[in-house]
């Protein structure tokens, strides 16, 4: 009985837990049942799959590492769109991140109406399912297009450009639409934040010196964020990652230069049926969304500290 | 009119109430500063507003403006018609325009009224309980928000299909169930209700699943009214796409987004139905936007 001093965990029964803790156990039963098949199992699933050829009529045969030796090795158009991801990931999701803390910054500046009208204005656009069309009307290809014919009036240019279909200018576009709707959840949570900023470390600060709003920005309301600015950062990163831009550009899309993973993934996915390639893409987009967010968590985490 | 004039004659002159409502009568703030901030701010809101008033004003063109050249930003003259149109061709449809209603109201109704409840149950308990298994689950449900739908797409395509689900609403309303974003604010959201109000409830003898219902939803109404308003988004958006193929079953974002599709006779039709279906999210956030940020200032990550 020496290690009676020692504090011991105690260690009850798996079911005596289950029974005494019923209630709470039944609480978290319905979530856990829909994540486990629908969260859980499908990425379990997608690993397992992306091991074999199974394409719904054959039965599947393993593989090994064949389908991710084909597409980093012999999938050409993989390679695009793992390069086409990286260039719309790392524009929108660190830009997209940096413009909505800095609005929502201005906008905490300034009246409550004018934030509150701002807030809806910036964010209706992430409202929008359809905005594709929209942008699609305004980008269209002929001269009675807006931009073309206003940049033609305009003497810019002389004949329509193809914007949605010139291989030149597509990424772009998808850049400007991807911004558009950048004030996401992320900048809910922002505007949110710097409302919630302790008013008294405001005023102490106006009495320690801090001359202006820059300064306070920087010695009070950033230190104070960072669990916000965390969970900003996490939105913006899986969204930018999520980018499918032939849904703006039409599928395929001009020499594939708006072709994305998610793109790629659709077509083996749900029009070639090979759902084993599918899954190997699947599992690459997974690793890069859930190692990207790993990697900004920790860096983001030791800013500051 | 006269008194706000003459207040702003009291306080000093134009400029000076100008400045002073801007910063908020806040010493340390420059005028040119919070002028710069309002340049700035204001081309942003025209950035985001252009789209927006283009689709407007485009649902309010007569045909032969809508292919005028050159185009104009607004409607010279405005007029219904689309609308007329589209009520006609609605209930002109095959499928009667009520039944696509019919559908999203059921698809609204049961994933909202699911997803707020399975949600704050498993909210509470993460929130307020210890139990095996509570560290697990956290954790797991914010590597959750770290992905995506497309990485779970395929794989949830056949295991709908096993549990012979495709083609029923259900093939949308419950694997959204499953998603974690809702479950993480009213997690956030409950930790910071003391833990006095739980004690009470059970000294008057109410169970875990009472109380819950009894004395935290009402006191979360905020977090409740913003997963509603994501979970409505998500939903009202979802045009069934290869999960629903039966025509009477599908949405009316589907039959929406189909006369949009329909190219370039219906561009009228098609400009008035994508602002109704953009419409109805952004009145609703509207509505809620209060409570939507008194939830997101609990959004934080903790370490």
């Amino acid at each position: 009985m020496s290690n009676m001093s020692k504090p011991i965990k105690k260690k009850v029964p798996l079911l005596t837990e289950l029974r005494t803790k019923k209630d709470i156990y039944l609480m978290i039963l319905p979530f856990s049942i829909a994540f486990l098949i629908f969260t859980v199992a499908p990425v379990l699933f997608a690993v397992v799959m992306s091991f074999t050829n199974y394409n719904v009529i054959q039965t599947p045969g393993f593989l090994g590492l064949e389908n991710y030796i084909n597409l980093f090795l012999n999938d050409d158009l993989f390679m695009t769109a793992l390069q086409n991801t990286f260039i719309m990931a790392i524009i929108t999701g660190p830009v997209g991140f940096l413009l909505s803390f800095t609005m929502a910054w201005m906008l905490c500046e300034l009246p409550d109406k004018v934030r509150i009208f701002m807030t809806v204005v910036l964010y209706g656009p992430s409202l929008a399912g359809n905005a594709y069309m929209i942008w699609g009307l305004i980008f269209a290809d002929d001269s009675n297009g807006f931009i073309n014919s206003w940049l033609m009036r305009l003497g810019v240019m002389d004949s329509a450009v193809l914007w949605l279909h010139d291989a030149k200018y597509m990424m772009t576009i998808i850049l400007i639409v991807q911004l558009w709707m950048s004030f996401g959840v992320g900048f809910l949570s922002f505007i949110a934040g710097l409302q919630g900023v302790d008013r008294s470390q405001l005023e102490a600060g106006m009495v320690d010196g801090i001359t202006n709003r820059w300064q306070e920005l920087w010695y009070i309301v950033l230190p104070s964020m960072k669990p916000v600015l965390l969970f900003g950062s996490i939105m913006s990163i899986t969204g930018a990652y999520s980018i499918s831009g032939s849904a703006l550009t039409g599928f395929p899309s001009t020499g594939y230069a708006t072709h994305s993973i998610v793109d790629h993934l659709g077509d083996y996915g749900t029009t070639r049926l090979e759902m084993g390639y599918a899954s190997a893409i699947a599992v690459v987009l997974f690793i890069l969304m859930v190692g990207s967010n790993k990697l900004i968590q920790k860096f983001l985490r030791k800013v500051g500290t | 009119m006269i008194k706000w004039i003459k207040q702003i004659r009291a306080t000093g002159g134009f400029r000076r109430a100008f400045v002073r409502y801007f910063t908020k009568g806040r010493s340390n703030r420059s005028v040119a500063g919070t002028m710069g901030l309002l340049i700035f701010i204001a081309l942003f809101a025209i950035f985001a507003l252009f789209p927006v008033v283009f689709m407007a004003s485009n649902a309010f063109k007569p045909l032969r403006e809508l292919y005028r050249y050159p185009p104009t930003l607004l409607p010279q003259n405005p007029t219904g018609q689309n609308f007329r149109d589209l009520l006609d061709y609605a209930s002109d449809s095959l499928v009667p325009f009520t039944r696509y209603l019919f559908n999203t109201g059921v698809l609204v109704l049961f994933g909202c009224a699911g997803q707020i409840l399975i949600s704050a149950m498993a909210a509470f308990a993460l929130a307020k309980f210890e139990f095996r298994g509570k560290k697990l689950l956290d954790n797991l449900v914010v590597y959750a928000l770290m992905f995506s739908g497309a990485v779970t797409g395929v794989p949830n395509y056949i295991i709908l299909t096993r549990l012979g689900l495709m083609d029923s609403l259900w093939a949308i309303i419950l694997p959204s169930f499953a998603s974690t974003l809702g479950l993480y604010l009213l997690k956030n959201f409950m930790e910071m209700l003391p833990d006095s109000l739980i004690e009470a409830a059970r000294i008057d003898g109410a169970s875990t699943f009472k109380t819950l219902i009894s004395v935290i939803l009402p006191v979360v109404k905020p977090a409740i009214m913003t997963v509603f308003i994501f979970t409505f988004q998500g939903l009202w958006g979802n045009t069934g796409g290869s999960y629903l193929y039966t025509e009477n079953i599908r949405p009316l974002s589907y039959m929406l987004s189909s006369i949009a599709a329909s190219g370039i006779a219906r561009q009228g039709m098609a400009s008035a139905a994508s602002l109704l279906t953009f419409l109805i999210p952004v009145l609703i956030f509207i509505i809620t936007q209060s409570n939507v940020l008194e939830t997101m200032a609990t959004s934080g990550m903790k370490d």
